[in-house]
């Protein structure tokens, strides 16, 4: 349209191009320049940070490029090693993981009897699922209340009665509590809900279950306390500890800012006294001490005893944590709880631990995944936890003598997986159950 | 005040619990299985293998007691104790017998009240270095930094032996083999000390060996032998006397090769004692004739059970030294069957 001897001001009709961003302000050498090398410390410090990756990364990477995977023997491993890549050459021998696979995973647990842990790890999933998860139908929870009984039936073997006999216990509790509330109060349904189940178990589980047993016998082997190990043993102390403690946690604090002396002063004495005891005293007390004063013969269960001391152990942190999450409510919520005249128990229900929980989430779930790596510390009571124990029994056959890093490395990343899944988790209920006006 | 009259007297029923209790004998039988504290893990001493089955010098001693009062030696529990538990094991009575390398000493037998019932490896602490630094003798050590576990008896052998020789040398100090192997390896000192059988273990787990030397000074003397509660007579002799039949098998040419052989009767009238077909030396503690014949039988006589998990054909190869016979120059010495 413009012809080109008029002399009119240049004026542009279209729109140019848009020009990328000079190449020093974008991408890569944009980000760079503001992040690794924005003034002269930055510089240096990048640069430093560079090396001291380089060197790592030198001396590691050869070593895990050079993992050998199958081999009998640590010798093996180190003949195969020289063959591929020469003289003098340094590799890790993954082969020790693999071959003694079953034993990290399961101590000596008999190994045609894997199939008993395994699905008790599947059926664990399936009862943590309802408590994770809301979407899951919630009549899932009634699986759950049963699954420990499940489970130790699973793990231990023996007859299936015994497992039922324990939960039947339970459903007579909780009927008993609920006839006891309609027919005379709140005493006398606490009452019942206590005494019945304990009559029972004392008096008529143990004939009931022989009964059942001789009537329908479903058995499984036994397996000994003697012969769990591994990550089963990890899992197994780990996971009761979790569910056992996070209730009685929750009772603790609550009984902590109770107005009734008694109660107060119990669980104030017992919370302190725990926290002021380091946990190996504790399973020092529970695996020797104990044998002092029981009489001769009556031995009772290993595990069992070491899953009663972690229990109450991260019961009593687990306690600190929630009463936190209560000191942190203001008064307003209280009040409002008694204006709707909600008697205590339902106005905890309802509307204190809700909110009292969310608060203490990171908290309870730090106590939780400390409480998961405390369990490697019963190798202190001749238990076969899977970093040290069963470690130190591997390197101590003939064949792999001499591993130092890979069952280390091996055991330390089981760990950090369940850990920071745990840890993503309480992110993802944190986000879930964030209704704060900000 | 309360809670120590409490705790008085819980230890007072305690004892009154343990003093009426049945002899170690009797609960054992009654139990039907051995309850035997082992190390969690020591080459060639005692390790479980792949199936979780327990093997080793130590265990051993475990399965012949076993096969001995029980008739079979696999009725054992293995309990794997630390260094902190094991003599706590011992006396809380989770286990009946320790056989984990422990060295007799006098306040371990005098003072922790246990009964140790025969010495069955004589150890002692040595030194290894590195080959090419040129040390033949502990003597030229002077000056040397030295990879010690702390807490041990191996410790203060170390410091008498350099003030001894006027010497001096800088410790570092280490928690557990594994990691003063990892030390050593990487030169952070120049010899490692700790029981003989210990540094052969541990050079049997090094990529290169042969670059290593174990110096021939010995400079402690390290007994190891089982040992079980004190106050239970019958039970010590139970386990000594097994000990001495595995020594006196060797001796007298019994292997679990020849045992049925010999055991049918034979012109030497102290084996026919042993294997109970003259005389009935088991009656005398509560036990069969046969008691000492399962307890060779249960993994060979003394000299089957050296060579097969520590002696010169494994990796460990440890020489037979001062655990050879009497009649060889060396110490093993079983007192008469008769």
């Amino acid at each position: 349209m413009t012809d080109a001897n008029t002399a009119t001001a240049f004026v542009r009709t279209a729109m140019l191009p848009q020009q990328p961003p000079p190449i020093s302000q974008r991408g890569v050498i944009k980000w760079m320049r503001e992040n690794l090398f924005s003034g002269p410390l930055n510089t240096v410090l990048t640069l430093v940070g560079l090396a001291a990756v380089f060197m790592i990364l030198q001396g590691v990477l050869p070593w895990l490029l050079h993992g050998v995977w199958t081999a009998k023997s640590l010798n093996e491993c180190r003949a195969i090693i020289t063959k591929t890549w020469g003289d003098g050459a340094d590799g890790a021998c993954w082969a020790v993981i693999h071959e003694r696979w079953p034993q990290y995973i399961y101590g000596f647990y008999p190994s045609d009897q894997y199939w008993r842990p395994n699905l008790a790890f599947v059926l664990m999933l399936v009862a943590i699922a309802p408590i994770l998860f809301g979407a899951v139908p919630r009549q899932m929870l009634l699986f759950t209340a049963a699954f420990p009984a499940v489970a130790f039936w699973l793990l231990w073997g023996g007859s299936v009665w015994l497992a039922v006999v324990i939960l039947a216990g339970f459903a007579l509790g909780v009927i008993a509590l609920k006839l006891g509330l309609r027919l005379g109060g709140a005493i006398l349904g606490v009452g019942a809900a206590v005494l019945i189940p304990v009559l029972w178990w004392l008096f008529f589980a143990g004939s009931a279950a022989g009964a059942l047993d001789a009537l329908a016998p479903l058995d499984l082997v036994r397996v000994q306390s003697d012969k769990f190990g591994g990550f089963l043993l990890a899992f197994v102390i780990g996971i009761c500890g979790i569910g056992f403690s996070l209730p009685l946690g929750i009772l603790l604090s609550l009984g902590r800012r109770s107005d009734m002396p008694l109660i107060k002063y119990v669980c104030v004495g017992f919370i302190e006294f725990i926290r002021g005891v380091p946990l190996i005293t504790l399973l020092f007390t529970a695996s020797f001490l104990l044998s002092y004063f029981l009489p001769p013969g009556t031995t009772f269960d290993l595990i069992l005893r070491v899953i009663i001391m972690v229990t109450l152990f991260s019961a009593a942190y687990i306690a600190e944590v929630v009463r936190g999450g209560l000191a942190a409510l203001p008064r307003g919520q209280y009040e409002a709880a008694d204006a709707l005249g909600l008697d205590y128990w339902k106005a905890q229900r309802l509307i204190i631990m809700p909110q009292a929980l969310k608060i203490s989430i990171p908290g309870i779930v730090s106590s939780f995944i400390g409480l998961f790596k405390d369990t490697t510390l019963v190798i202190f009571v001749s238990l076969l936890d899977p970093l040290k124990g069963i470690t130190d029994a591997v390197r101590a056959s003939s064949e792999w003598n001499g591993v130092y890093w890979e069952p280390y490395i091996f055991s330390g990343s089981i760990f950090f997986i369940f850990c920071f899944g745990m840890s993503r988790y309480s992110q993802y209920l944190e986000r879930k159950l964030k209704t704060d006006h900000r | 005040m309360n809670r120590t009259v409490f705790l008085g007297a819980l230890t007072v029923a305690g004892l009154v619990a343990s003093f009426a209790s049945a002899s170690t004998l009797d609960e054992v039988k009654a139990r039907g299985v051995l309850n035997c504290g082992v190390n969690v893990g020591l080459v060639g001493f005692a390790a479980p293998d792949a199936n979780g089955k327990w093997t080793g010098f130590d265990v051993a001693i475990c399965k012949a007691v076993a096969a001995a009062v029980l008739g079979d030696p696999n009725k054992v529990k293995y309990v794997p104790t630390t260094g902190e538990t094991r003599f706590t094991s011992l006396s809380s009575g989770e286990i009946d017998l320790l056989a984990r390398n422990s060295t007799w000493t006098f306040s371990r037998d005098v003072d922790l009240k246990f009964t140790f019932t025969g010495v069955n490896y004589y150890d002692g602490q040595g030194f290894m270095v590195r080959k090419d630094l040129g040390v033949t003798s502990a003597k030229e050590l002077g000056g040397a930094t030295i990879c010690i576990q702390t807490g041990t008896t191996t410790e203060l052998n170390l410091a008498d032996y350099f003030k001894t020789h006027k010497m001096t040398y800088t410790p570092i100090a280490i928690k557990t083999d594994a990691e003063g192997k990892q030390q050593f390896l990487a030169g952070a000192c120049d010899a490692y000390t700790t029981d003989r059988s210990g540094l052969a273990a541990l050079r049997a787990g090094f990529e290169k060996p042969d670059d290593y030397v174990i110096l021939p000074e010995v400079i402690s003397k390290e007994p190891l032998s089982p040992l079980v509660r004190q106050g239970d007579d019958q039970w010590a002799d139970i386990v000594r006397w097994t000990e001495n039949a595995l020594i006196a098998a060797e001796e007298y040419g019994i292997t679990s090769a020849n045992i049925e052989e010999m055991a049918k009767g034979t012109t030497n009238p102290e084996i026919n004692r042993i294997l109970g077909t003259e005389g009935n030396l088991g009656a005398m503690f509560g036990l069969d004739k046969e008691w000492a014949k399962r307890a060779i039988a249960a993994s060979g006589n003394y000299g089957e059970i050296f060579e097969a998990n520590i002696g010169v054909s494994t990796p460990i190869g440890l020489a037979r030294g001062l655990n050879a016979q009497w009649t060889q120059g060396g110490l093993m010495y079983a007192p008469p069957f008769r």
